[in-house]
Protein backbone atom coordinates (compact mmCIF):
# COMPACT_ATOMS: atom_id res chain seq x y z
CA UNK A 1 0.00 0.00 0.00
CA UNK A 2 1.46 3.66 -1.30
CA UNK A 3 2.14 6.02 1.53
CA UNK A 4 -0.28 8.45 -0.09
CA UNK A 5 -3.21 6.07 1.00
CA UNK A 6 -1.71 5.66 4.65
CA UNK A 7 -2.04 9.70 4.44
CA UNK A 8 -5.51 9.31 3.11
CA UNK A 9 -6.63 7.14 5.30
CA UNK A 10 -6.50 9.28 7.79
CA UNK A 11 -8.81 11.82 6.76
CA UNK A 12 -11.23 9.84 5.66
CA UNK A 13 -13.09 7.11 7.37
CA UNK A 14 -14.65 5.50 3.94
CA UNK A 15 -13.25 5.66 0.55
CA UNK A 16 -15.60 3.81 -1.91
CA UNK A 17 -13.95 3.43 -5.68
CA UNK A 18 -15.86 1.88 -8.75
CA UNK A 19 -17.99 0.12 -6.22
CA UNK A 20 -20.91 -2.46 -8.35
CA UNK A 21 -23.42 -5.00 -7.24
CA UNK A 22 -25.51 -7.36 -9.39
CA UNK A 23 -27.83 -9.57 -8.18
CA UNK A 24 -28.25 -12.01 -10.91
CA UNK A 25 -29.14 -9.79 -14.31
CA UNK A 26 -30.25 -6.75 -12.10
CA UNK A 27 -27.49 -4.02 -11.40
CA UNK A 28 -28.26 -2.67 -7.85
CA UNK A 29 -25.05 -0.67 -7.89
CA UNK A 30 -23.44 0.35 -11.10
CA UNK A 31 -19.77 2.41 -10.17
CA UNK A 32 -20.06 4.54 -7.07
CA UNK A 33 -17.01 6.67 -5.88
CA UNK A 34 -17.51 7.93 -2.23
CA UNK A 35 -15.16 9.58 0.12
CA UNK A 36 -16.13 9.94 3.66
CA UNK A 37 -14.42 11.87 6.15
CA UNK A 38 -14.04 11.73 9.72
CA UNK A 39 -16.05 13.92 11.90
CA UNK A 40 -18.23 14.17 9.55
CA UNK A 41 -22.20 13.06 9.16
CA UNK A 42 -22.90 12.11 5.76
CA UNK A 43 -26.27 10.71 4.15
CA UNK A 44 -26.92 8.91 1.56
CA UNK A 45 -29.97 9.74 -0.12
CA UNK A 46 -32.25 8.06 -2.47
CA UNK A 47 -35.97 6.50 -3.36
CA UNK A 48 -36.68 3.13 -2.58
CA UNK A 49 -34.64 1.08 -4.62
CA UNK A 50 -31.99 2.98 -5.44
CA UNK A 51 -29.22 0.97 -4.06
CA UNK A 52 -28.92 2.83 -0.89
CA UNK A 53 -29.07 -0.44 1.19
CA UNK A 54 -27.34 -2.69 -0.56
CA UNK A 55 -24.90 0.24 -0.87
CA UNK A 56 -24.74 0.46 3.45
CA UNK A 57 -24.49 -2.84 3.65
CA UNK A 58 -21.40 -3.86 1.77
CA UNK A 59 -19.55 -1.14 3.55
CA UNK A 60 -20.84 -2.66 6.86
CA UNK A 61 -19.63 -6.18 5.47
CA UNK A 62 -23.05 -7.37 5.32
CA UNK A 63 -22.63 -8.35 1.64
CA UNK A 64 -20.09 -8.90 -0.95
CA UNK A 65 -19.47 -6.83 -3.66
CA UNK A 66 -19.46 -7.71 -7.16
CA UNK A 67 -16.50 -5.25 -8.18
CA UNK A 68 -14.84 -2.23 -6.81
CA UNK A 69 -12.75 -1.25 -4.32
CA UNK A 70 -13.67 -0.15 -0.57
CA UNK A 71 -11.96 0.64 2.52
CA UNK A 72 -13.82 1.31 5.53
CA UNK A 73 -11.59 2.53 8.18
CA UNK A 74 -8.29 1.27 6.22
CA UNK A 75 -9.96 -2.42 5.46
CA UNK A 76 -11.67 -4.23 3.49
CA UNK A 77 -14.82 -5.15 5.04
CA UNK A 78 -15.50 -8.13 2.57
CA UNK A 79 -13.17 -9.52 5.10
CA UNK A 80 -15.00 -9.67 8.05
CA UNK A 81 -12.18 -8.33 10.08
CA UNK A 82 -12.35 -8.73 13.88
CA UNK A 83 -10.65 -5.36 14.44
CA UNK A 84 -12.78 -3.82 11.95
CA UNK A 85 -16.17 -4.62 13.27
CA UNK A 86 -14.30 -3.61 17.12
CA UNK A 87 -14.20 -0.16 15.76
CA UNK A 88 -17.46 0.14 13.63
CA UNK A 89 -21.49 0.26 14.93
CA UNK A 90 -24.56 -0.70 12.70
CA UNK A 91 -27.82 0.50 12.87
CA UNK A 92 -30.03 -2.16 10.86
CA UNK A 93 -33.29 -1.42 9.32
CA UNK A 94 -34.68 -4.30 11.07
CA UNK A 95 -34.67 -4.76 14.46
CA UNK A 96 -33.89 -8.21 16.31
CA UNK A 97 -33.09 -8.40 20.15
CA UNK A 98 -34.49 -11.01 23.03
CA UNK A 99 -37.91 -9.61 23.75
CA UNK A 100 -37.41 -10.86 27.44
CA UNK A 101 -34.74 -9.14 28.24
CA UNK A 102 -34.44 -5.57 29.44
CA UNK A 103 -32.90 -2.66 27.97
CA UNK A 104 -29.67 -2.30 30.18
CA UNK A 105 -29.38 -5.92 30.55
CA UNK A 106 -29.27 -5.80 26.36
CA UNK A 107 -26.73 -2.71 26.24
CA UNK A 108 -24.59 -4.51 28.62
CA UNK A 109 -24.73 -8.21 26.73
CA UNK A 110 -23.73 -5.94 23.49
CA UNK A 111 -21.10 -4.04 25.03
CA UNK A 112 -19.50 -7.10 26.33
CA UNK A 113 -18.33 -7.94 22.57
CA UNK A 114 -16.58 -4.56 22.41
CA UNK A 115 -12.48 -4.31 24.55
CA UNK A 116 -13.42 -0.17 24.78
CA UNK A 117 -16.99 -0.20 25.27
CA UNK A 118 -18.62 3.00 25.68
CA UNK A 119 -19.86 3.28 29.62
CA UNK A 120 -23.48 2.40 30.21
CA UNK A 121 -24.82 5.53 31.74
CA UNK A 122 -23.24 7.36 28.74
CA UNK A 123 -25.52 5.50 26.38
CA UNK A 124 -28.62 5.66 28.04
CA UNK A 125 -27.87 9.32 28.16
CA UNK A 126 -27.47 9.75 24.35
CA UNK A 127 -30.68 7.60 23.19
CA UNK A 128 -32.17 9.74 26.43
CA UNK A 129 -33.85 6.46 27.69
CA UNK A 130 -32.78 6.72 31.13
CA UNK A 131 -36.17 5.45 32.79
CA UNK A 132 -36.71 2.48 30.82
CA UNK A 133 -33.42 1.08 32.03
CA UNK A 134 -35.18 -2.27 33.65
CA UNK A 135 -38.02 -1.96 30.77
CA UNK A 136 -38.42 -5.26 29.28
CA UNK A 137 -37.80 -4.80 25.75
CA UNK A 138 -40.44 -6.20 24.27
CA UNK A 139 -42.72 -3.52 26.59
CA UNK A 140 -41.07 -0.67 24.55
CA UNK A 141 -42.77 1.47 22.08
CA UNK A 142 -41.55 1.77 18.62
CA UNK A 143 -39.25 4.78 19.07
CA UNK A 144 -37.80 3.68 21.86
CA UNK A 145 -36.90 0.32 20.51
CA UNK A 146 -35.36 2.45 17.56
CA UNK A 147 -33.32 4.31 20.21
CA UNK A 148 -32.34 0.86 21.71
CA UNK A 149 -30.99 -0.37 18.27
CA UNK A 150 -29.05 2.83 18.27
CA UNK A 151 -28.05 2.60 22.05
CA UNK A 152 -26.41 -1.24 20.34
CA UNK A 153 -24.90 0.37 18.00
CA UNK A 154 -23.22 2.62 19.98
CA UNK A 155 -22.01 -0.08 22.37
CA UNK A 156 -18.51 -0.74 21.38
CA UNK A 157 -17.97 3.11 21.22
CA UNK A 158 -17.81 3.28 17.61
CA UNK A 159 -15.47 5.52 15.42
CA UNK A 160 -17.84 4.87 12.55
CA UNK A 161 -21.45 4.35 12.86
CA UNK A 162 -23.98 3.38 10.17
CA UNK A 163 -27.33 4.32 10.64
CA UNK A 164 -29.71 2.57 7.86
CA UNK A 165 -33.14 4.70 8.21
CA UNK A 166 -32.77 5.79 11.28
CA UNK A 167 -36.48 7.10 11.66
CA UNK A 168 -39.02 5.65 8.99
CA UNK A 169 -41.47 4.23 10.84
CA UNK A 170 -41.47 7.17 13.81
CA UNK A 171 -44.22 9.31 14.23
CA UNK A 172 -43.46 13.38 13.85
CA UNK A 173 -42.42 13.57 17.97
CA UNK A 174 -40.13 10.63 17.63
CA UNK A 175 -38.37 11.68 15.00
CA UNK A 176 -37.75 14.75 16.43
CA UNK A 177 -36.61 12.93 19.21
CA UNK A 178 -33.80 10.72 16.81
CA UNK A 179 -32.51 13.96 15.29
CA UNK A 180 -31.69 15.39 18.76
CA UNK A 181 -30.05 12.32 19.78
CA UNK A 182 -28.13 11.78 16.31
CA UNK A 183 -26.94 15.97 17.09
CA UNK A 184 -25.55 14.49 20.59
CA UNK A 185 -23.96 12.03 18.26
CA UNK A 186 -22.30 14.66 16.48
CA UNK A 187 -20.91 16.06 19.92
CA UNK A 188 -19.21 12.88 20.77
CA UNK A 189 -16.97 13.26 17.54
CA UNK A 190 -17.97 9.84 15.64
CA UNK A 191 -18.36 9.77 12.22
CA UNK A 192 -21.78 8.75 11.07
CA UNK A 193 -23.06 7.14 7.50
CA UNK A 194 -26.58 7.54 7.61
CA UNK A 195 -29.30 6.37 4.70
CA UNK A 196 -32.92 8.43 4.34
CA UNK A 197 -35.33 9.06 1.99
CA UNK A 198 -36.62 12.07 3.53
CA UNK A 199 -35.63 15.21 2.77
CA UNK A 200 -35.96 17.31 5.45
CA UNK A 201 -34.17 14.59 7.51
CA UNK A 202 -30.52 14.79 5.63
CA UNK A 203 -30.98 18.58 5.57
CA UNK A 204 -31.52 18.64 8.90
CA UNK A 205 -28.57 16.41 10.14
CA UNK A 206 -26.14 16.42 7.09
CA UNK A 207 -22.38 17.66 7.01
CA UNK A 208 -22.60 16.05 3.15
CA UNK A 209 -25.13 14.41 0.78
CA UNK A 210 -25.12 11.83 -2.17
CA UNK A 211 -28.03 11.14 -3.80
CA UNK A 212 -28.31 7.95 -5.25
CA UNK A 213 -30.50 7.02 -7.82
CA UNK A 214 -30.97 3.60 -10.20
CA UNK A 215 -27.54 2.75 -8.59
CA UNK A 216 -25.68 5.77 -9.36
CA UNK A 217 -24.67 9.00 -7.80
CA UNK A 218 -26.17 12.05 -9.54
CA UNK A 219 -25.38 14.24 -7.33
CA UNK A 220 -22.98 15.18 -3.79
CA UNK A 221 -22.30 17.78 -1.96
CA UNK A 222 -23.09 19.62 1.35
CA UNK A 223 -27.14 20.38 1.59
CA UNK A 224 -26.44 23.96 0.74
CA UNK A 225 -24.27 23.42 -2.22
CA UNK A 226 -27.08 21.05 -3.73
CA UNK A 227 -29.84 23.65 -2.94
CA UNK A 228 -28.05 26.34 -4.69
CA UNK A 229 -26.67 24.67 -7.43
CA UNK A 230 -29.50 25.03 -9.97
CA UNK A 231 -29.30 28.23 -9.02
CA UNK A 232 -33.14 28.72 -9.05
CA UNK A 233 -35.79 30.22 -7.08
CA UNK A 234 -39.20 28.91 -6.71
CA UNK A 235 -42.29 31.48 -7.02
CA UNK A 236 -45.37 30.02 -5.17
CA UNK A 237 -48.74 31.61 -5.29
CA UNK A 238 -52.85 30.68 -5.43
CA UNK A 239 -55.74 32.53 -7.19
CA UNK A 240 -58.93 32.28 -6.62
CA UNK A 241 -61.25 30.92 -7.95
CA UNK A 242 -63.00 34.16 -10.25
CA UNK A 243 -59.54 34.49 -11.45
CA UNK A 244 -58.45 33.36 -14.91
CA UNK A 245 -55.57 31.28 -15.82
CA UNK A 246 -52.38 32.79 -15.71
CA UNK A 247 -50.92 33.57 -19.01
CA UNK A 248 -48.04 31.22 -20.95
CA UNK A 249 -45.54 34.15 -20.53
CA UNK A 250 -45.43 33.76 -16.64
CA UNK A 251 -44.10 30.24 -17.18
CA UNK A 252 -46.10 29.16 -13.60
CA UNK A 253 -47.27 25.81 -13.49
CA UNK A 254 -49.87 24.17 -12.57
CA UNK A 255 -48.70 22.56 -9.03
CA UNK A 256 -52.15 20.34 -8.08
CA UNK A 257 -55.56 21.79 -7.68
CA UNK A 258 -56.91 24.20 -6.14
CA UNK A 259 -55.42 27.23 -8.17
CA UNK A 260 -51.43 26.44 -7.11
CA UNK A 261 -49.40 27.33 -9.45
CA UNK A 262 -45.23 27.45 -9.04
CA UNK A 263 -43.27 29.59 -11.05
CA UNK A 264 -38.97 28.07 -11.13
CA UNK A 265 -37.17 30.67 -12.52
CA UNK A 266 -33.59 31.60 -13.00
CA UNK A 267 -34.42 35.43 -12.97
CA UNK A 268 -36.59 36.27 -10.09
CA UNK A 269 -36.65 40.14 -10.28
CA UNK A 270 -38.24 39.82 -13.77
CA UNK A 271 -40.89 36.54 -12.87
CA UNK A 272 -41.92 38.80 -10.13
CA UNK A 273 -42.32 41.53 -11.70
CA UNK A 274 -44.23 40.21 -15.04
CA UNK A 275 -46.61 38.07 -12.37
CA UNK A 276 -47.44 40.89 -10.07
CA UNK A 277 -48.30 43.16 -13.11
CA UNK A 278 -50.77 40.41 -14.59
CA UNK A 279 -52.36 40.28 -10.78
CA UNK A 280 -52.78 44.57 -11.20
CA UNK A 281 -54.12 44.28 -14.38
CA UNK A 282 -56.66 41.76 -14.03
CA UNK A 283 -57.43 43.08 -10.58
CA UNK A 284 -56.39 39.62 -8.40
CA UNK A 285 -54.99 38.99 -5.22
CA UNK A 286 -52.53 36.58 -5.00
CA UNK A 287 -53.22 34.65 -1.71
CA UNK A 288 -49.92 32.59 -0.09
CA UNK A 289 -47.07 34.50 -2.52
CA UNK A 290 -43.48 33.35 -1.38
CA UNK A 291 -40.73 33.11 -2.59
CA UNK A 292 -38.06 30.69 -1.78
CA UNK A 293 -34.84 28.84 -2.38
CA UNK A 294 -35.35 25.15 -3.31
CA UNK A 295 -35.45 23.18 -1.00
CA UNK A 296 -33.29 19.94 -1.09
CA UNK A 297 -36.86 18.15 -1.57
CA UNK A 298 -37.25 20.23 -4.86
CA UNK A 299 -33.53 18.96 -6.02
CA UNK A 300 -34.76 15.95 -5.28
CA UNK A 301 -37.40 15.54 -7.47
CA UNK A 302 -35.46 17.35 -10.13
CA UNK A 303 -32.68 15.14 -9.86
CA UNK A 304 -34.58 12.05 -9.91
CA UNK A 305 -37.66 12.90 -11.61
CA UNK A 306 -40.75 11.29 -12.34
CA UNK A 307 -38.54 8.43 -14.14
CA UNK A 308 -36.30 7.87 -11.35
CA UNK A 309 -38.74 6.23 -9.58
CA UNK A 310 -38.32 2.78 -10.17
CA UNK A 311 -40.97 0.63 -9.13
CA UNK A 312 -40.11 -0.76 -5.60
CA UNK A 313 -38.49 -4.19 -5.96
CA UNK A 314 -35.62 -4.38 -3.59
CA UNK B 1 -12.68 -11.03 26.43
CA UNK B 2 -11.33 -14.08 24.33
CA UNK B 3 -13.70 -15.95 22.36
CA UNK B 4 -14.41 -18.74 24.65
CA UNK B 5 -15.38 -16.59 27.78
CA UNK B 6 -17.91 -14.84 25.12
CA UNK B 7 -18.98 -17.89 24.10
CA UNK B 8 -19.95 -18.86 27.68
CA UNK B 9 -21.45 -15.22 28.54
CA UNK B 10 -23.56 -16.21 25.84
CA UNK B 11 -25.01 -19.26 27.30
CA UNK B 12 -25.79 -17.47 30.48
CA UNK B 13 -27.40 -14.73 28.62
CA UNK B 14 -29.51 -17.58 26.75
CA UNK B 15 -30.29 -19.67 30.07
CA UNK B 16 -31.39 -15.69 31.43
CA UNK B 17 -33.43 -14.93 28.36
CA UNK B 18 -35.63 -18.42 28.58
CA UNK B 19 -36.52 -18.52 32.22
CA UNK B 20 -37.89 -14.86 31.49
CA UNK B 21 -40.64 -15.95 30.21
CA UNK B 22 -41.85 -18.81 32.56
CA UNK B 23 -44.51 -20.18 30.92
CA UNK B 24 -42.75 -21.38 28.05
CA UNK B 25 -39.89 -22.84 30.04
CA UNK B 26 -42.67 -24.68 32.17
CA UNK B 27 -44.48 -25.96 29.38
CA UNK B 28 -41.23 -27.70 28.15
CA UNK B 29 -41.00 -29.72 31.43
CA UNK B 30 -44.35 -30.31 31.37
CA UNK B 31 -44.21 -31.57 27.75
CA UNK B 32 -42.11 -34.72 28.83
CA UNK B 33 -43.63 -35.59 32.59
CA UNK B 34 -47.43 -35.63 30.74
CA UNK B 35 -45.91 -38.08 28.03
CA UNK B 36 -44.60 -40.34 31.20
CA UNK B 37 -48.47 -39.77 32.57
CA UNK B 38 -50.57 -40.27 29.64
CA UNK B 39 -48.51 -43.39 28.70
CA UNK B 40 -48.84 -45.28 32.43
CA UNK B 41 -52.61 -43.76 31.96
CA UNK B 42 -53.25 -45.31 28.97
CA UNK B 43 -51.43 -48.25 28.85
CA UNK B 44 -51.17 -49.05 32.55
CA UNK B 45 -47.49 -49.59 34.40
CA UNK B 46 -47.84 -53.36 33.65
CA UNK B 47 -45.36 -56.13 33.38
CA UNK B 48 -42.78 -56.71 30.83
CA UNK B 49 -40.77 -59.66 30.79
CA UNK B 50 -36.96 -58.87 29.14
CA UNK B 51 -34.19 -61.44 28.61
CA UNK B 52 -32.95 -61.71 32.22
CA UNK B 53 -36.30 -60.70 34.50
CA UNK B 54 -39.38 -59.07 34.30
CA UNK B 55 -39.86 -55.28 35.35
CA UNK B 56 -42.41 -52.55 34.43
CA UNK B 57 -43.72 -51.13 30.92
CA UNK B 58 -42.03 -47.72 32.48
CA UNK B 59 -38.76 -48.77 32.14
CA UNK B 60 -39.53 -49.00 29.07
CA UNK B 61 -41.64 -45.56 28.89
CA UNK B 62 -38.98 -43.47 30.35
CA UNK B 63 -35.73 -44.24 27.59
CA UNK B 64 -38.24 -43.52 24.80
CA UNK B 65 -39.60 -40.26 26.34
CA UNK B 66 -35.82 -39.49 27.09
CA UNK B 67 -34.84 -39.59 23.61
CA UNK B 68 -37.82 -38.10 22.46
CA UNK B 69 -36.98 -34.86 25.03
CA UNK B 70 -33.76 -34.73 23.87
CA UNK B 71 -34.66 -34.73 20.21
CA UNK B 72 -37.56 -31.73 20.72
CA UNK B 73 -34.94 -29.65 22.97
CA UNK B 74 -32.21 -29.95 20.65
CA UNK B 75 -33.18 -30.78 16.86
CA UNK B 76 -36.40 -29.09 17.10
CA UNK B 77 -35.65 -25.90 19.40
CA UNK B 78 -32.19 -25.31 18.13
CA UNK B 79 -33.20 -25.02 14.15
CA UNK B 80 -36.97 -23.19 14.94
CA UNK B 81 -34.68 -21.17 17.38
CA UNK B 82 -32.14 -19.86 15.16
CA UNK B 83 -34.78 -19.65 11.85
CA UNK B 84 -36.57 -16.80 14.36
CA UNK B 85 -33.32 -15.42 15.19
CA UNK B 86 -32.48 -15.13 12.00
CA UNK B 87 -36.00 -13.48 10.53
CA UNK B 88 -35.82 -10.83 13.40
CA UNK B 89 -32.57 -9.82 12.33
CA UNK B 90 -30.87 -11.28 15.56
CA UNK B 91 -28.02 -13.09 13.44
CA UNK B 92 -27.29 -10.16 11.07
CA UNK B 93 -26.91 -7.37 14.02
CA UNK B 94 -24.65 -10.49 15.60
CA UNK B 95 -22.51 -10.83 12.38
CA UNK B 96 -22.22 -7.05 12.63
CA UNK B 97 -20.25 -7.22 16.26
CA UNK B 98 -16.88 -8.41 17.30
CA UNK B 99 -18.80 -11.58 18.59
CA UNK B 100 -17.60 -14.64 16.24
CA UNK B 101 -20.76 -16.20 14.98
CA UNK B 102 -19.81 -19.61 16.54
CA UNK B 103 -20.05 -18.15 19.86
CA UNK B 104 -23.52 -17.31 19.65
CA UNK B 105 -24.28 -20.95 18.07
CA UNK B 106 -22.47 -22.04 20.86
CA UNK B 107 -24.69 -20.23 23.17
CA UNK B 108 -27.96 -21.38 21.93
CA UNK B 109 -26.57 -25.10 21.75
CA UNK B 110 -24.99 -25.15 24.70
CA UNK B 111 -28.19 -23.91 26.52
CA UNK B 112 -30.11 -26.31 24.48
CA UNK B 113 -27.70 -29.53 25.86
CA UNK B 114 -28.15 -28.21 29.61
CA UNK B 115 -32.36 -27.93 29.20
CA UNK B 116 -31.72 -31.98 27.64
CA UNK B 117 -29.91 -32.60 30.43
CA UNK B 118 -32.03 -31.19 32.76
CA UNK B 119 -35.28 -32.60 31.28
CA UNK B 120 -33.33 -36.01 30.73
CA UNK B 121 -32.63 -35.75 34.95
CA UNK B 122 -36.47 -34.97 35.91
CA UNK B 123 -38.46 -37.38 33.64
CA UNK B 124 -35.73 -40.07 35.25
CA UNK B 125 -36.33 -39.00 38.65
CA UNK B 126 -40.56 -38.78 38.22
CA UNK B 127 -39.99 -42.51 36.81
CA UNK B 128 -38.19 -43.74 39.59
CA UNK B 129 -40.38 -42.31 42.26
CA UNK B 130 -43.99 -42.31 40.75
CA UNK B 131 -43.30 -45.66 38.79
CA UNK B 132 -40.86 -48.01 40.09
CA UNK B 133 -38.65 -47.28 37.49
CA UNK B 134 -35.18 -49.57 38.48
CA UNK B 135 -32.21 -46.89 36.88
CA UNK B 136 -29.54 -49.30 36.92
CA UNK B 137 -26.25 -47.83 37.96
CA UNK B 138 -23.79 -49.66 36.20
CA UNK B 139 -24.64 -48.16 32.40
CA UNK B 140 -24.60 -44.55 33.92
CA UNK B 141 -21.26 -44.14 31.46
CA UNK B 142 -23.10 -45.40 28.78
CA UNK B 143 -25.87 -43.35 29.29
CA UNK B 144 -24.01 -40.56 29.71
CA UNK B 145 -21.72 -40.66 26.59
CA UNK B 146 -24.59 -41.60 24.64
CA UNK B 147 -26.82 -38.45 25.89
CA UNK B 148 -23.75 -35.93 25.26
CA UNK B 149 -23.39 -37.38 21.78
CA UNK B 150 -27.19 -37.48 21.03
CA UNK B 151 -27.86 -34.09 22.09
CA UNK B 152 -25.03 -32.51 20.04
CA UNK B 153 -25.74 -34.72 17.62
CA UNK B 154 -29.73 -33.39 17.40
CA UNK B 155 -28.40 -30.06 17.67
CA UNK B 156 -25.59 -29.97 15.00
CA UNK B 157 -28.65 -31.14 12.63
CA UNK B 158 -30.98 -29.11 13.84
CA UNK B 159 -28.20 -26.00 12.53
CA UNK B 160 -27.88 -27.72 9.64
CA UNK B 161 -31.57 -27.68 8.25
CA UNK B 162 -31.98 -23.92 9.02
CA UNK B 163 -29.77 -23.69 5.66
CA UNK B 164 -32.61 -25.38 3.90
CA UNK B 165 -35.57 -23.56 5.55
CA UNK B 166 -36.42 -20.28 3.96
CA UNK B 167 -38.14 -18.74 6.68
CA UNK B 168 -39.63 -19.16 10.18
CA UNK B 169 -43.06 -19.23 9.30
CA UNK B 170 -42.41 -22.68 7.55
CA UNK B 171 -39.58 -23.81 9.89
CA UNK B 172 -42.17 -25.74 12.73
CA UNK B 173 -43.76 -27.79 9.62
CA UNK B 174 -40.69 -28.91 7.86
CA UNK B 175 -38.97 -29.79 10.96
CA UNK B 176 -41.75 -32.05 11.81
CA UNK B 177 -42.11 -33.29 8.66
CA UNK B 178 -38.25 -34.91 9.16
CA UNK B 179 -38.55 -35.62 12.69
CA UNK B 180 -42.13 -36.95 13.27
CA UNK B 181 -41.86 -39.99 10.64
CA UNK B 182 -38.60 -41.05 11.97
CA UNK B 183 -39.59 -41.05 15.30
CA UNK B 184 -42.78 -43.59 14.32
CA UNK B 185 -40.85 -45.87 12.60
CA UNK B 186 -37.41 -45.89 14.81
CA UNK B 187 -39.07 -48.05 17.60
CA UNK B 188 -39.05 -45.32 19.67
CA UNK B 189 -43.06 -45.82 21.15
CA UNK B 190 -44.89 -48.05 18.61
CA UNK B 191 -42.37 -51.82 19.10
CA UNK B 192 -41.85 -52.30 15.33
CA UNK B 193 -43.88 -55.94 14.85
CA UNK B 194 -43.89 -57.48 11.35
CA UNK B 195 -42.95 -53.71 9.62
CA UNK B 196 -41.85 -54.28 5.97
CA UNK B 197 -37.86 -54.79 6.10
CA UNK B 198 -37.43 -52.04 3.77
CA UNK B 199 -38.87 -49.66 6.65
CA UNK B 200 -36.92 -50.95 9.05
CA UNK B 201 -33.58 -50.93 7.05
CA UNK B 202 -34.47 -47.14 5.91
CA UNK B 203 -34.78 -46.24 9.90
CA UNK B 204 -31.50 -47.66 10.59
CA UNK B 205 -29.72 -44.98 8.02
CA UNK B 206 -31.05 -42.38 10.39
CA UNK B 207 -29.86 -41.70 14.16
CA UNK B 208 -33.00 -41.46 15.72
CA UNK B 209 -33.30 -45.37 16.36
CA UNK B 210 -29.53 -45.17 16.98
CA UNK B 211 -30.04 -43.23 19.62
CA UNK B 212 -33.24 -44.43 21.03
CA UNK B 213 -31.85 -47.94 20.61
CA UNK B 214 -28.64 -47.01 22.72
CA UNK B 215 -30.74 -45.62 25.05
CA UNK B 216 -32.71 -48.36 25.81
CA UNK B 217 -29.83 -50.53 26.19
CA UNK B 218 -28.24 -47.89 29.11
CA UNK B 219 -31.79 -48.09 31.01
CA UNK B 220 -32.37 -51.98 30.33
CA UNK B 221 -32.03 -53.09 34.17
CA UNK B 222 -30.79 -56.39 33.78
CA UNK B 223 -27.72 -55.42 31.05
CA UNK B 224 -25.21 -56.84 32.56
CA UNK B 225 -22.48 -55.53 30.40
CA UNK B 226 -21.45 -51.73 30.68
CA UNK B 227 -24.01 -50.99 27.75
CA UNK B 228 -22.00 -49.06 25.53
CA UNK B 229 -23.99 -49.65 22.11
CA UNK B 230 -20.83 -48.77 19.94
CA UNK B 231 -22.14 -49.28 16.22
CA UNK B 232 -25.22 -46.86 17.19
CA UNK B 233 -22.80 -44.27 18.94
CA UNK B 234 -20.79 -44.94 15.36
CA UNK B 235 -23.75 -43.79 13.57
CA UNK B 236 -24.68 -41.04 15.70
CA UNK B 237 -20.88 -39.59 15.27
CA UNK B 238 -21.29 -39.92 11.66
CA UNK B 239 -24.71 -38.07 11.46
CA UNK B 240 -22.80 -35.63 14.22
CA UNK B 241 -19.89 -34.75 11.42
CA UNK B 242 -22.11 -34.54 8.67
CA UNK B 243 -24.74 -32.28 10.54
CA UNK B 244 -21.60 -29.78 11.46
CA UNK B 245 -19.93 -29.70 7.88
CA UNK B 246 -23.57 -29.37 6.32
CA UNK B 247 -24.04 -26.67 9.16
CA UNK B 248 -20.60 -24.34 8.62
CA UNK B 249 -20.76 -24.82 4.85
CA UNK B 250 -24.44 -23.15 4.24
CA UNK B 251 -24.95 -21.35 6.87
CA UNK B 252 -26.69 -18.34 6.36
CA UNK B 253 -27.15 -14.65 8.81
CA UNK B 254 -30.60 -13.63 6.68
CA UNK B 255 -33.25 -15.57 5.61
CA UNK B 256 -34.43 -16.31 2.07
CA UNK B 257 -37.90 -14.55 1.42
Amino acid sequence: MSVSHTIEDSLTAIEVRGLRKSYGNVDAVRGIDLSVYRGEIFALLGPNGAGKTTTVEILEGHRDRTAGKVWVLGHDPERNDRDLKQRIGIVLQTTGVEPYLTVQETIDLFRGYYPNPLPLEEILDVIDLPEQRRTPVRKLSGGQQRRLDVAIGLAGDPELLFLDEPTTGLDPAARRGAWQMIGNLRALGKTIVLTTHYMDEAEHLADRVAIIVQGEIVAEGTPGDLMHRSGSTIIRFRTRPSAGVPPQELGAESAGNQSRYTITTRTPIGSLHRLTGWALMEGIELDELAVSTPTLEDVFIELVGATGWRDEQE
Amino acid sequence: MNSFMLALRQVRYENKAFWRNPLAAIFVFVFPLMFLLIFNLLFGNRELVLPGGTTNTSTFYVPAIVAMSVIYTCFNNVSIGVCFARDQGLLKRIHGTPLPGWAFLFGRIVHSVLLAVLLVAIVTAAGSLFYGVDVPTNTAPAFLLTLVVGAATFCALGLAITAFIPNAETSPAVVNVLILPLVFISDIFIPLEDTPAWLTTFADIFPVKHFSSAMHTAFNPFETDTGFEWVDLLVLGGWLVGGLVLAVRFFSYEPRR
